[in-house]
């Protein structure tokens, strides 16, 4: 327990949030626009004192991807101090433009200081030095140290400005030693700016300036590793004022090569970042020459871009650009086989897998050297830049298409080589040794697989063999299976509530057969703690709750490393040791009413005052629609995002700085995919929906159908609650029968029928990114259907709010009148119940829903709930519930208690 | 023994609110005046700070009954003792004598205790220093956002005040706490920094306490937690943690987080629960000290205590629950990346 944490020496800034640099951050782009010295436009607004409008410059820096922004102030005809203030000021209110760090930029100390004084984050001072002695120096960087911030330290002395690569490194190191021995700064927060000079002149003493920045850079990295480099980039390309085509090429070019040497951050144009690789090759070539000072005698280099920048000019530089664009993009085909095959990988591309895979073949003296090399290889650097957060989901199993098509075309001459040695060598049970299985499935009872399918993708890139044997699976025959197979691992999903208790029967099994392998658990409804507390207890080889797709590979990782394995489980131990320990403790601080007085405070409602709407009709009656187009708008697309493992809000994700790029290519996927499905009719929508006259009676809804009367059962939450809030059941939101009075409750069923045929297309196609999109949108439809069948219930069948008028963003919120709790969630969590809801609603003849055992809904994508009228209905949670009240729902139900704590085990106390 | 080497050993105690032990005694509109301002022109009633020149047997014999309870540190009572936030009674000339007044009713009630438990182990005394009533980051009026009721550099000279006075007065840390706005808390920092390298005097330790007031997981000012500690990260604090507005069970995950980025140590002393519907901390003293057990158990902490609606008796249970649990271990931060 009181191991170190260890805690590295990065830079650290924050402006709303932090920005942390690391070496993987790459390169750290600051902003440049919002500079008076820079953009005209942005001087324009200050002096005419347009603030308002010169913030959204700085907006548009932030949304172009710029993690710091600069901010200068420094012109003759402004007083620095103020503006610098008043800017600063306005921006700390926009917390779209605070989130990220500031750089106060300024030549005049007072006015840096003034920048200071406004920010709460933590700032880069840009910039002090010692070309006023070393005195000065001294003071300022006290200062800056008192205010927290970093700083930028210019090569800069009393003797001038540094241009060649010596005097660069000589005053940095000075300027280093001061600081941190001295002024007690942290080395991590002294940022250095060798200066960038433009070069390409027409002066032979320029021609060197990139290389002198350059070399610089590596040496001082070198010497002050916990430094940082940075600088002004757009001051390289300089003399190409007025020739941006030419310029970005020049800056992507010196980028190139200066973050290569060790640059951590650059003020740049953060809109207008041109990427190396697509840069014109005669362009990018001449830049090189410029840069690198090659082939320069006489300025020759300089010469020939100054010639083709002419002609571009002349060209218009975009028809230049547009006219190489396919060359450019064809380029990668140029490289090995093994850099072609890394390249399809980690960029998804299937165009060439075919006949690059069968080219490796022949290069490989037997095919499966093919995927333990160039595969294993490329999917290797899929796995390290998923696990770095630069490839996201969505990538990772367009990857892992790419490797299935691959491994198809290998596998006949796999098994062919097989046969040949088998016959060959002829030595029964020699088996060779292939990489690890592990065994996926979803419980019995229960037929959700999304989860399941991403996690088996993620893995089998990370190079485990992936033996998924589907939904619904018996404890008897996963673990048969697993034997069969010879697996190291077992993964169990699962989505609904009961699923945690066969979880836990599967567990118990795997002991009583006395097996050693690992259990991995996963799925929405599990939890670490109900892993802690449950599960792991039954069984002692080894259970581990696994959030997320992503966790499941350094935890099958450390399962199936030798020296890792036996640590990472006893560490795991004591962790959920504790866990349940202080679940166990904390059992007792709960508080909790006897059930007979969480009855008496129930929700208030005036029923005195209360006249219910009477529905268009009672009884059930089956809903279809074929035309998906009209539940388009209802469909709630963040679930959809998060079933990618992609967070955030919709549509905002589309524009996120980190996932953004991956969450558009995948909603633009699926919206085409949903096209298909409505243009081409994949799949149905079928639904029932029903009403009928209906009266409370303590926690149970009694419905009077035409020839029947049916008793629903609801439960009461018991948690001892504040004065004035009440216990809630759902039971309060239906008008007593001692009250004489009419209420009505409603319910509805719906799912999405047609997906099978679909999905087992893709899986022949090896298609697991269109699969798991379909699946998903199968899901998102049902939610839909349920969202248009509850408006339409509102304003038309049921009536009870015919004016109302939402967007589908207050759908989402929820923000109308009436509830439709689903069984099995939160605020009525017995599953049984739906055995009458199917019932009242004919809902299997109307809709072909099935319930399994465990009392999931098939087809997977189904939704099901009861419809509540009254204005005040809400939704709530039970939370958890005591023995009494057990025992009275036992009663009420007429059920034995065994079997009504089986179903309602979650929420027991 | 220095602070700094009993937080090697152990989990330090901090005391618990001072309010809510205040309220207790029921004081009058006189009581606060005392003989000292019988004249005033403005009401006193509410000012607390105050008490430690007019009433200073209670302030004293509230810090007794924390002792008694086990805390380790004591708060002086100068969260207002500021010329800034003085002005709300007229009185700015005070607050230098605010804080002397103050720390020296801690001295008093820590002389009494050692009198009566002299084997008891060290006291520290922390001269507390408040957020201000006024804020650096965030306008007051929703028409003119770049507008501020204060500057920057009034807030320092305010400080600046208030440090020298609990300098002067002797307290062993300074505590800037319940920051809601990390610029005020920055421009605290900056006073501090500055104070003692003008007068070129070693500093004293300095304690930072941050408020994150919802569950957005945000300061007032609406830093994160993490970019909160990476902008007062330069104080180079003895201590970086969390007070007020939530309760133990919410400020959990929160003080999980510091404990796994700050590299100095780490303080919690939470409310007792959220406000019920009167507006109380109903929280029992044993229920907050299983919370903070749990943490202590965890290696979040290394200082606890309360803040409002905490009283002796969950201080007295929380020194329990932590006193054979070992501090968390400080991080250590590695020489290279």
């Amino acid at each position: 327990m009181s191991e170190h944490i260890h805690i590295k020496p990065y830079l650290r800034l924050a402006g709303l949030e932090p920005l942390v640099i690391r070496p993987e951050t790459n390169f750290v782009n600051v902003g440049e626009r919002t500079n008076v010295t820079g953009s005209k436009k942005f001087a324009r607004l200050i002096r005419e004192n347009l603030y308002e409008e010169a913030l959204s410059v700085a907006r548009q820096q932030v949304e172009s991807g710029a993690q710091i922004i600069d901010v200068n102030m420094d012109d003759a005809l402004l007083e620095g101090v103020k503006a610098m203030t008043t800017y600063l000021n306005l921006l700390q209110s926009e917390p779209d433009i605070a989130r990220i760090p500031i750089m106060i930029d300024s030549s005049k100390f007072e006015i840096i200081e003034a920048g200071l004084k406004c920010v709460q984050g933590k700032c880069i001072v840009n910039s002090i030095s010692m070309k006023e002695g070393e005195a000065k120096f001294i003071e300022q960087a006290h200062i800056c140290k008192a205010y927290g911030a970093a700083v930028i330290v210019m090569a800069f002395d009393e003797v001038g400005q540094a241009d060649t690569k010596d005097r660069k490194v000589e005053i940095c190191a000075r300027a280093y030693k001061i600081l941190v021995e001295q002024v007690g700064f942290d080395p991590q927060d002294i940022i250095f700016d060798p200066n960038i000079f433009a070069i390409a002149t027409g002066i032979e003493e320029h021609n060197n300036y990139a290389v002198d920045f350059i070399e610089a850079t590596k040496i001082i990295k070198q010497k002050m590793p916990l430094a940082k480099v940075s600088g002004g980039v757009s001051n390289v390309s300089f003399s190409f004022r007025g020739n941006d085509a030419v310029r970005e090429a020049i800056h992507a070019v010196f980028l190139y090569y200066a973050i290569k040497a060790g640059m951590d951050m650059g003020i740049v144009n953060a809109g207008q970042l041109e990427i190396y690789d697509e840069i014109e090759p005669t362009l990018r070539n001449l830049c090189e020459d410029v840069i690198l000072n090659r082939n320069n005698d006489n300025n020759e280099a300089t010469e020939a871009l100054i010639q083709f920048a002419d002609d571009v000019k002349a060209k218009g530089a975009d028809a230049g650009r547009v006219a190489e664009d396919n060359n450019i993009k064809l380029a990668w085909r140029s490289g090995t086989v093994q850099e072609r095959l890394a390249h399809s990988l980690i960029n998804g591309i299937t165009d060439f897998i075919d006949a690059d895979t069968e080219e490796a073949r022949l290069q490989y003296s037997a095919p499966l050297e093919v995927i333990e090399g160039p595969l294993m290889a490329g999917m290797n650097q899929v796995g390290d830049l998923f696990g770095a957060g630069k490839m996201f989901l969505p990538q990772v199993v367009k990857s892992a298409r790419v490797m299935k098509k691959s491994v198809a075309v290998l596998t006949p001459f796999i098994e062919a080589e097989k046969e040949r040695l088998k016959l060959a060598s002829a030595t029964p049970g020699g088996k060779s040794k292939g990489p690890a299985k592990i065994l996926l499935a979803t419980v019995k009872g229960d037929v959700h697989d999304i989860g399941k399918n991403i996690v088996g993708v993620v893995l089998g890139c990370n190079g485990y063999e992936i033996i998924d044997i589907g939904v619904m699976v018996p404890a008897d025959k996963i673990l048969a299976e697993a034997v069969k197979h010879e697996v190291d691992i077992i993964g169990l999903s699962g989505l609904i509530t009961p699923s945690l208790d066969e979880m836990v029967h599967i567990a118990k099994e795997m002991k009583r057969r006395g097996m050693t392998i690992p259990l991995m658990i996963g799925g929405a409804t599990t939890s670490r703690m109900h892993t802690a507390v449950k599960i792991a207890p039954e069984y002692n080889d080894g259970v581990i709750h696994v959030l997320d797709a992503s966790r499941s590979v350094t935890v099958a990782g450390s399962l199936l490393n030798k020296d890792q394995k036996g640590p990472f489980l006893a560490e795991l131990e004591s962790a959920y040791l504790q866990l349940k320990t202080d679940f166990n403790n904390k059992k007792t601080i709960k508080q909790s009413l006897p059930y007979q007085e969480a009855l008496k405070n129930k929700m208030p409602i005036d029923w005195k005052n209360f006249e219910a709407v009477t529905p268009s009709f009672t009884g059930n009656k089956a809903i279809e629609i074929t035309d998906l187009s009209v539940l388009v708008d209802y469909i709630d697309w963040k679930p959809f995002f998060i079933a990618w493992e992609l967070h955030g809000n919709f549509p905002a994700i589309l524009t996120d700085e980190k996932v953004g790029e991956v969450a558009t290519k995948l909603y633009s996927d699926a919206r085409a995919l949903l096209d298909t499905i409505i243009k081409e009719n994949w799949l149905t929508a079928k639904g029932a929906v029903g009403f009928w006259p209906a009266t409370a009676e303590g926690d149970d809804i009694l419905i009077q159908t035409e020839d029947n009367q049916v008793e629903l059962h609801f439960l009461r939450q018991q948690a001892k609650k504040a004065v004035g809030q009440p216990n809630f059941s759902l039971a309060d939101f239906i008008c007593p029968t001692t009250e004489n009075k009419k209420d009505f409750l409603g319910a509805f069923a719906v799912t999405i029928h047609g997906i099978e045929k679909h999905i087992k297309a893709f899986e022949a196609q090896l298609d697991d990114y269109n699969k798991i999109i379909l699946q998903a949108l199968a899901d998102r439809l049902a939610e839909a259907f349920a969202e248009f069948l509850h408006a339409k219930t509102r304003t038309e069948f049921w009536g009870y709010a015919k004016d109302e008028k939402l967007g589908n963003e207050e759908l989402i919120k929820e923000n109308y009148v009436g509830i439709r709790p689903a069984p099995g969630y939160p605020a009525c969590p017995d599953h049984t119940e739906k055995y009458s809801l199917f019932e009242l609603l004919d809902a299997e003849k109307h809709t072909g829903i099935t319930l399994t055992e465990s009392l999931a809904m098939y087809p997977a994508s189904s939704v099901c709930g009861w419809y509540f009228a009254n204005a005040q209905s809400q939704y709530f949670g039970l939370g958890k519930i005591q023995q009494d009240q057990v025992i009275d729902y036992a009663k009420r139900k007429k059920q034995t208690m065994e079997y009504i704590t089986r179903w309602l085990q979650p929420v027991i106390d | 023994m220095s602070i700094q080497e009993s937080l090697k050993k152990r989990i330090l105690v901090i005391d618990g609110a001072m309010g809510t032990m205040i309220q207790r005694h029921k004081l009058t509109e006189e009581d606060y005046r005392g003989e000292r301002f019988a004249n005033w022109p403005s009401d006193l009633k509410g000012n607390n700070d105050l008490l430690c020149l007019t009433q200073p047997a209670i302030i004293t014999g509230i810090h007794l009954q924390y002792l008694e309870a086990g805390a380790d540190i004591i708060e002086t009572n100068t969260f207002s003792s500021t010329s800034i936030a003085m002005a709300d009674y007229d009185m700015q000339a005070l607050a230098y004598e605010l804080n002397v007044a103050a720390t020296k009713c801690v001295r008093d009630a820590i002389n009494q205790f050692k009198s009566k438990h002299p084997n008891a182990s060290e006291k520290y005394i922390a001269g507390s220093i408040g957020p201000l009533n006024k804020t650096l980051s965030l306008s007051p009026d929703v028409n003119n956002p770049g507008y501020r009721a204060v500057t920057f550099d009034e807030v320092v000279i305010a400080y600046t005040e208030q440090i020298k006075g609990l300098d002067d007065a002797g307290v062993d840390v300074l505590l800037v706490e319940t920051i809601f706005d990390t610029l005020n808390a920055k421009a605290a920092i900056f006073a501090i920094k500055e104070y003692y390298r003008q007068i070129g005097k070693a500093e004293l330790p300095i304690m930072i306490s941050g408020t994150i007031t919802d569950a957005s997981g945000r300061t007032l000012s609406g830093q994160t937690l993490e970019a909160f500690y990476t902008s007062v990260a330069h104080a180079n604090p003895l201590s970086v943690g969390l007070n007020c507005a939530l309760g133990a069970q919410d400020m959990r995950s929160h003080i999980e987080e510091l404990s796994q980025i700050a590299t100095c140590y780490t303080s919690a002393y939470p409310n007792a629960g959220l406000p019920n519907a009167m507006g109380e901390y109903d929280e029992a003293p044993h229920q907050t000290a299983h919370f903070i057990e749990e943490w202590a158990k965890n290696n979040f902490v290394n200082i606890v205590g309360g803040c409002c609606g905490t009283t002796p008796d969950h201080i007295k249970h929380m020194a329990d629950n932590v006193r054979s649990i070992a501090p968390r271990p400080l991080p250590i931060v590695d020489a290279t990346i």
